[in-house]
């Protein structure tokens, strides 16, 4: 089945809004079930003041729009929102967003882990640590998990 | 053709863009990184571990073996981590 939308995808340094963007999704009358994943930022036991997240401007929104163009191919989606942020992070504040709204829970589910495990090896972007005592706590090293939980998706 | 530097790469090369004039020979993502790696310490120290960096031309991933003939701007930067 094709999806007849196009896809909401935001890269931006402002703050996004939770319940703004389900609603946004509410009320079509397809809508069954919508899923929504937020990604925050830990304060790593009090260790760390802020992340700064560095991204690739234009191939950011390029790669999380191609990522969702693949979701909506393989899953019946009725609505869907990427929001990933860039700049400064603090402790408890949201970095990224994904909101799938399908007919059933079960394509719903698995689109938005499917955008967050694709989100994590593909889109370009780039975490600093800035410890809380002042310190630079250096860039993020990339997780071998991240790229086997993306790998699973092509081994069905 | 530009080239941009993103994260650590950026750090150590110093610059986050600048254009770069390679020769005609230097046709593959994996030549022109070794090309770079030449230019001095902070490329050479960018670019030691090659095999670790990612790159992009004209804003799509590329493989280290891609062409760069036609490339407009080519991007190189570190695994990932966003999310």
């Amino acid at each position: 089945m094709i999806s007849i939308f196009a896809p909401k995808v935001r890269v931006q340094s402002d703050p996004f809004d939770l319940g703004e963007e389900v609603a946004r999704l509410e009320g079509r009358g397809e809508v069954g079930a919508i899923v929504s994943f937020v990604g925050l930022c830990r304060d790593e036991d009090g260790a760390l003041a802020a992340l700064e997240l560095e991204h690739y401007p234009g191939m950011a929104e390029d790669e999380i729009a191609r990522v969702a163009a693949q979701a909506l191919e393989r899953w019946p989606l009725q609505g869907l929102t990427v929001i990933h942020r860039h700049g400064v992070i603090r402790p408890g504040e949201k970095i990224v967003l994904v909101v799938a709204a399908a007919r059933h829970r079960a394509e719903a589910f698995a689109a938005a882990e499917f955008l967050m495990d694709y989100l994590k090896t593909s889109a370009p972007f780039w975490k600093k640590e800035r410890r809380a005592d002042g310190s630079d706590g250096g860039w993020i090293g990339a997780k071998a998990a991240d790229d086997e939980a993306a790998a699973r998706w092509t081994k069905r | 053709m530009k080239a941009l530097y993103f994260a650590s790469v950026r750090e150590r090369v110093g610059v986050a863009e600048e254009d770069i004039f390679p020769p005609r020979e230097v046709s593959t993502v994996s030549e022109l990184m070794r090309w770079l790696a030449s230019r001095g310490e902070g490329y050479a120290e960018a670019f030691a571990n090659a095999r670790t960096i990612r790159a992009a031309v004209d804003k799509a991933h590329a493989s280290h073996e891609a062409s760069i003939a036609s490339a407009k701007e080519v991007a190189f930067f570190p695994p990932m981590t966003g999310g």
